[in-house]
């Protein structure tokens, strides 16, 4: 049975332009319309009537588009397709799987062909990357806001900066001590916040971060204040990137005997992060099918039937803090011997918004949409440098029309349907 | 006589300065159906609550199988043997039929997954019918029956059941009677906190009838139905 085709409706489409101009003129009245000069201002109605005129056509037209064959089934794909998780079979392969070994060729042949600062953004890409599979962890997976996010970052950044200042550490070291002290922070944190639940959770968590922060800040004589610290380069086997080596070191390039590079620094950051996302990725897919991942969803939807089900809910949650905080110190880090310099001033509340947006804007507990969504919200920015200005705008733009239509994120989660060890499907499927 | 499964001891529970159960006693012994039926805010539902410890008891003793478990934590008792369809349902609503029942393996782990399931699809086979659904699109009665299998699914010795004709239609909540009685017949001993009393009386062995945290009256559920002041006070008695 097929649906009418229905007449189009000049009139529905009339009154929506004149609904939508109302709204244009509320909103652009005294944004466009009144312009300060000294202590008075004058009234500008000819600028506010083009934009209303330019939203009111644009509505006609929209609405008049809508009405037709075409526009009726544009509108009905932007319909939400059924909110929620999307179970797959048990076994499912995604037709998407070769995607994986493609990715990796296109990541290992890229810095023959990236100069400097296109290496630099990608680098910052993958921090960002290794942040969102964190917080996707906290916020996406266990279902705890979390807004301070950005203390385990900082965490990690001033783990490499103040070890390497007060013990000598190097990158390395600096490394797998960042993440636990980061984890152990994470631990620390949500011991407290235990009991709350959302809006409450937020804040102590918002606070939380703004405590790192102004520490970081304040103390002068432990952390420099906002003169920041220092951060030297990774090394290589005890080989440095230098033109010429600090403290009796030998740079790279003596050693091997090629001609300097100025960006191999960058590029052996960017392979060793490279590896540390892989890694990151792998545990992350390993965990979601470990019953401690089905823990977190089922905590996730919710907390009263996982404790009447035997689930400890303290140490699940701890978990999910913990492995998202030790995440973020590794992305610290990198940031650190990325930038070769920390202050306080890269851990800011607006840090921790973005590092949200990426979980949001890439659906909740969903990988790949998380990956997504990092690079396209770190190097959107660079690419949009022209439009300084507009940045910000063209962000929140992009926020509220992703809200609209995909409220759940790019990428649904999908998730492949538990497999009990004895093969229940197969017994059932016989049965029926 | 049987010995008690589970004995509640001169047990006073407090939410703050409020005293919500008042020096409780009663006793479930093995293979019975016991029911407790009470009026709104009699406290049937913190008596269920205090036998996991939400909220713990101020005073008394909670003897399951002859430990004590007044000070064990929610997930230890959860997992040593009793479960419990807790009030309002609360399944997973994104988590498919399947999953749900999974998730109620938590306790036993996955040995007896499969064959588990099976029985409950026959115990419900209206659950069978939907076992790739998500739960939050199911209906309030299967909803239900999902929160009973998922109880059933971790073998317990004990079930606890709060309010399952919560929100549903009559002849919905006939049929999850029925299979409860079916249930009781299988040798499991069930706890049932109900406000509809008529069908927990018919259903139960014994009863407890519970005023402002207090047990009231107590004996079989055919003696209960009969009983005038139980007829007035919540069977509609005319």
């Amino acid at each position: 049975m097929s649906a009418p085709v229905k007449p189009i409706d000049i009139k529905q489409s009339l009154i929506d332009a004149v609904v939508a101009g109302l709204l244009a003129l509320i909103v652009f009245g005294p944004i466009v319309g009144i312009v300060l000069d000294g202590y008075g201002f004058n009234t500008q109605p000819g600028r506010v009537a083009a934009l209303v005129g330019v939203v009111m056509v644009g509505r006609f037209l929209m609405s008049l588009f809508l009405q037709t064959p075409k526009g009726v089934a544009i509108a009905q794909s932007f319909e939400s397709t059924g909110s929620g998780v999307h179970v797959l079979p048990p076994g499912y392969k995604t037709r998407l799987r070769f995607i994986i070994p493609l990715m990796i060729v296109i990541a290992v042949i890229f810095p023959v062909f990236a100069d400097k600062y296109l290496l630099t953004v990608v680098i910052l890409g993958l921090i960002y990357v290794l942040l969102g599979l964190g917080l996707n962890i906290v916020v996406g997976l266990a279902g705890l806001l979390d807004l301070g996010y950005v203390a385990f970052y900082a965490i990690g950044a001033y783990g490499l900066a103040l070890g390497y200042q007060y013990l000598g550490l190097g990158f390395w070291s600096a490394l797998p001590l960042a993440a636990i002290a980061a984890a152990f922070a994470g631990c620390i944190l949500g011991f407290p916040v235990l009991r709350m639940h959302g809006d409450y959770l937020a804040i102590v968590t918002l606070g939380f971060g703004e405590i790192i922060r102004l520490v970081l800040n304040n103390w002068l004589s432990f952390t420099g204040g906002p003169n920041g610290v220092a951060v030297p380069s990774p090394t290589f086997f005890g080989l440095e990137f230098g033109r010429r080596a600090k403290d009796g070191g030998i740079p790279i390039h003596e050693y091997f005997g090629f001609e300097y590079n100025p960006d191999l620094k960058f590029i052996f950051i960017y392979a060793v992060l490279f590896l540390v996302v892989l890694a990151v990725l792998y545990i992350k897919h390993r965990l979601t099918r470990m019953p401690v991942g089905r823990a977190w969803e089922a905590l996730r939807e919710d907390e009263i039937a996982c404790r009447s089900m035997g689930l400890n809910h303290v140490l699940v949650k701890l978990s999910a803090f913990t492995i998202g905080a030790s995440t973020a110190g590794l992305a610290g880090v990198f940031f650190a011997s990325y930038q070769g310099f920390v202050n306080p001033t890269s851990f800011t509340f607006f840090e921790s918004a973005l590092i949200l947006a990426i979980v949001v804007l890439g659906g909740m507990g969903s990988t790949v949409g998380v990956v997504i969504a990092a690079f396209v919200l770190t190097v959107a920015p660079e690419m949009l440098r022209s439009f300084a200005e507009y940045r910000v705008l063209l962000f929140g733009i992009l926020m509220v029309l992703m809200m609209i239509w995909r409220p759940r994120g790019l990428i649904r989660i999908s998730r492949t349907g538990v497999q009990p060890r004895k093969g229940v499907l197969a017994k059932v499927e016989g049965a029926s | 006589m049987s010995k008690p499964i589970l004995e509640l001891k001169e047990i006073d529970v407090y939410y703050g300065p409020i005293q919500a159960l008042k020096k409780v006693s009663m006793h479930i012994d093995e293979g019975e159906t016991v029911s407790l039926i009470g009026s709104n805010g009699a406290g049937k539902s913190t008596l269920l609550m205090s036998i996991f410890g939400q909220p713990r008891a101020a005073s008394g003793q909670i003897i399951y199988q002859g430990t004590d478990i007044t000070q064990k934590s929610s997930h230890y008792i959860a997992s040593n043997g009793i479960a419990q369809s807790p009030e309002g349902r609360r399944v997973f609503p994104d988590m498919s039929v399947e999953e749900n029942l999974m998730m109620g393996t938590i306790p036993i782990g996955d040995k007896y997954a499969s064959e588990d399931m099976q029985r409950m699809f026959e115990l419900f086979p209206r659950l069978k019918e939907r076992r790739n659904q998500r739960a939050m699109t199911m209906s309030g009665g299967e909803q239900q029956m999902l929160a009973i299998a998922r109880a059933l699914m971790s073998r317990p010795k004990l079930l606890l059941l709060d309010e399952p004709s919560l929100g549903l239609a009559p002849i919905i909540v006939k049929q999850i009677f029925s299979t409860l009685r079916e249930l009781a017949k299988t040798g499991m001993t069930i706890f049932l906190v109900e406000q509809n009393a008529n069908h927990a009386l018919k259903l139960s062995d014994r009863a407890y009838v519970m005023v402002n945290g207090e047990i009231r009256l107590t004996g079989t559920g055919r003696e209960l139905l009969t009983n005038e002041e139980v007829r007035n006070a919540y069977l509609g008695g005319h």
